[in-house]
């Protein structure tokens, strides 16, 4: 180290000779100085994994069901050389965990892959599964993730997944991200019914000669935000929106296009009028003034398609600071206690309820529910408040004025089976609901106080009689005319 | 006799001159040897292309007795700047979607007969060609049709260029005469190592002489057809029809029956830039 450190010097010296006299060498001199770029290696694995972890293969965590039994490599399935990745994917019942997938790290301080333009691989399946594969993800800061679905063959195919913008992986560790689920082979897959997972099949797949390439035959075709919507948004000042929905859409060699998820730090944000709204480098718009403002996005200098429009509507006022003492209170969701764990805005939601979100304005967060017909609120276990008397909430409509809302306490009953309060089975059905109808002011936060002895209306889910006081699980919304309306600091005391 | 023995010199001296240069990826090739520029648009003046050079051709080919142009294509032509128009030194030819006379594309076609048809010659333009299936550039020459004595193929037909839009990598170079013409044409295609047409600007170009006519890109050399080439393609049925005027036509087709129509992926518009197109005897 001394050495080369002496070496520079030197160097130093007889250029700035060279540079008193011709000024423009400037730029051989930083090209001749040009020390911490990294391994530009492209191969990740060919026969073997190439600069790797020792472990090689990362896997998703197994608390969230990520098997991590299905991975190795095969001496006899081989697109080019001896040997090939093999990765058995997990049938929906497997008890080792019903899905496959992981990343390949870079063994040093990462790759310069500065030059290439897209990962390429060859890949197989026994059947044709769709998997989502990609890159820039490390498990430590993700910061240059990219991926795409792919669909394999059963027999050995090239796949092209383009690098967004290579000018930003100069120093990258993820090497290669996969993912891969059971096999939908009844094509019924269906995200709200986990049933329907469940005549999946398991099937294997193989990977090799997984590299990086300069393949000049790719095409940025348009990137896009907000996965390629023009939205319109009102909003306050103070409120925060991240733009997301990010990607773009490639052309490759053989005509066909792929569209690929790439992270916000491919992206250049811009807003066309700071003074209604700035916009962070990792996408997020937040309202300072008021007026109309659109938030547009560029890769590698070229206009991504979709924009948000943000209309501020001036400044919100947030629900009123609660005034109990936190020693006296025990609370569900407010800013201004400690509240349940795991808390959950929508547990359980009615078909027809729109929308689900929890907004942060000028640091304050509240709940906000667009046109519902029921929603519960639920946290881990329950919460015994039988030493209460009282429930408080903040309540702003936002719709009209004639508004149904009907506000339900839910106990797990004596069994503490959290499913038990919601239906009348076993004659455990105790529960209890209050209507606040008459109360809401469309557009005003309204502090309601309810004494727990009010929850005396028969509940949507069968529910009756007083809830338990000793172990109250979830809070439920029920509206039969599609109430909208936030909620801050619903807390017992 | 004396002639052939011109061009037999010339390509040996310009191929030596490669040679010294190192530059050519094949150093026997002879590329062009015709260097005396007889006839170029530069597109230097904005606005509709020099009308002295050009004629804007309209229509969906009816009026011709060939619609859709004899392919099926979806496009009719407008003489309309946003289809064709010259700015900045460059033609840009934009295909539309857009409903027009019946047809869901516009687009442009431009040609220079009775302005400017000649016979034999080295013809070139420098063009960047667009993106996505069913577009269906060309930069061609057709036939003098001797004041309508003679009907294609008979008149004869040199694709100097032409490219689909699925396939980025690839261009293709063709002749059409009596007996190969249409899905009997004479035509090779040329693939582009590590790039796409459609990234940038290319050099397509055909040096035609009385028994040869040499196609090449960027300065490659990738099909030279001569009378013998044809009759042994046709078994001797078919006859070489290019040795009278031809002219010179740039357009944009959508979809037919060459390129298939464009799909969901297809975006619109795309455009077809021209820097120049330069003729050499």
């Amino acid at each position: 180290m001394k050495i080369q450190q002496y070496t520079y010097l030197k160097i130093t010296f007889f250029l700035a000779a060279i540079s008193a006299i011709l000024s423009s060498c400037e730029r051989e001199i930083s090209e001749d100085f040009v020390l911490a770029t990294f391994p530009a290696t492209a191969e990740i694995f060919t026969d073997v994994p190439v600069g790797l972890t020792d472990q090689f293969f990362i896997s998703f965590d197994p608390a969230f069901g990520a098997n991590t039994e299905g991975f190795g490599t095969d001496n006899n399935e081989a697109f080019h050389g001896t040997s090939s990745i093999r990765i058995d994917v997990p049938s929906p019942n497997d008890p080792a965990g019903n899905f496959i997938g992981g990343i390949f790290k870079d063994r040093g301080e990462g790759r310069d892959l500065s030059g290439y333009d897209a990962l390429t691989f060859w890949a197989k399946g026994t059947l044709t599964g769709t998997i989502e594969v990609g890159f820039g993800t490390d498990f430590i800061t993700d910061s240059h993730s990219v991926s795409s679905k792919i669909q394999l063959a059963t027999g050995w195919r090239k796949y092209t997944i383009p690098i967004p913008d290579a000018s930003k992986l100069t120093q990258e560790k993820g090497m290669f991200l996969f993912s891969a689920g059971s096999f939908d082979a009844l094509a019924n897959d269906d995200v709200s019914d986990a049933s329907s997972f469940e005549d999946n099949i398991g099937y294997t797949f193989w990977i090799d000669e997984l590299r990086f390439e300069k393949l000049g035959t790719t095409k940025l075709l348009f990137p896009y935000i907000l996965d390629n919507n023009e939205l319109e948004i009102d909003d306050f000042i103070g409120s925060k929106t991240m733009i997301d929905g990010l990607g773009a859409r490639f052309g490759l060699e053989d005509g066909q296009n792929i569209s690929i998820k790439a992270s916000s730090t491919y992206f250049n944000f811009s807003t066309s009028n700071p003074d209604v709204a700035s916009v962070t480098a990792l996408g997020e718009a937040i309202v300072i003034g008021e007026g109309t403002t659109n938030v547009s996005a560029t890769l590698a200098g070229q206009l991504a398609a979709g924009s948000l429009t943000i209309n501020a509507i001036g400044s919100f006022d947030n629900a009123p600071e609660p005034t109990e003492s936190a020693s006296n209170v025990i609370s569900i969701y407010s800013d201004s206690y400690t509240n349940v764990n795991a808390f959950n805005p929508g547990t359980f939601a009615g078909p027809n309820t729109d929308n689900i979100s929890l907004q942060t304005i000028a640091g304050n967060s509240h709940l906000n529910y667009e046109s519902i017909d029921y929603v519960g609120i639920g946290w881990d276990g329950s919460v015994d408040v039988s030493a209460k008397t009282m429930v408080h909430l903040d309540v702003q409509l936002t719709s009209g004025a004639n508004s149904n809302l009907i506000m339900e306490l839910i106990d797990f009953g004596p069994d503490n089976d959290p499913g038990n309060g919601l239906t009348n089975v076993g004659g455990d059905g105790t529960a209890g609901g209050n209507n606040i109808s008459s109360q809401l002011v469309e557009g005003e936060w309204v502090s309601i106080d309810i004494p727990l002895t009010r929850f005396i209306l028969s509940t949507g889910g069968g529910g009756f009689g007083n809830p338990n006081k000793n172990n109250i699980g979830y809070v439920v919304f029920v509206s039969n005319n599609g109430a909208s309306f936030l909620v801050d600091n619903i807390y017992f005391y | 006799m004396k002639k052939i023995m011109k061009y037999i010199i010339q390509p040996l001296i310009i191929s030596l001159g490669l040679l010294l240069s190192g530059c050519e990826s094949n150093e026997k090739q002879t590329v062009a040897t015709l260097t005396n520029l007889v006839w170029a648009d530069e597109f230097d003046n904005n606005g509709s292309p020099d009308s002295t050079k050009w004629n804007l051709v309209t229509g969906d080919g009816t009026e011709q007795g060939i619609p859709g142009w004899g392919n099926n294509e979806l496009q009719t032509y407008t003489d309309n700047p946003e289809n064709i128009t010259v700015q900045n030194g460059v033609l840009i030819i934009t295909a539309k979607k857009e409903s027009l006379e019946g047809k869901s594309y516009t687009s442009a076609r431009i040609n220079t007969k009775d302005l400017y048809q000649q016979k034999y010659g080295r013809f070139e333009a420098r063009i960047k060609v667009p993106t996505g299936k069913g577009l269906w550039p060309a930069f061609w020459l057709l036939g003098d049709n001797d004041d309508g004595r003679l009907v294609w193929p008979q008149v004869g037909e040199i694709d100097i260029m032409e490219y689909l839009g699925d396939k980025p990598t690839t261009m293709f170079g063709t002749v059409h005469g009596p007996g190969y013409s249409g899905g009997a044409s004479i035509s090779k295609e040329y693939k582009l190592a590590n790039n796409r047409f459609d990234n940038g600007f290319h050099i397509f170009g055909v040096e035609w002489s009385p028994n040869r006519i040499n196609f090449y890109v960027d300065g490659d050399l990738y099909q030279s057809l001569t009378p013998e080439n044809i009759e042994e393609e046709t078994n001797g049925e078919a006859e070489w029809v290019f040795n009278r005027p031809f002219y010179i036509i740039l357009n944009i087709a959508v979809g037919g029956n060459l390129p298939g129509s464009p799909n969901e992926d297809t975006s619109f518009p795309q455009r077809m830039l021209v820097d120049y197109v330069r003729v050499y005897n």
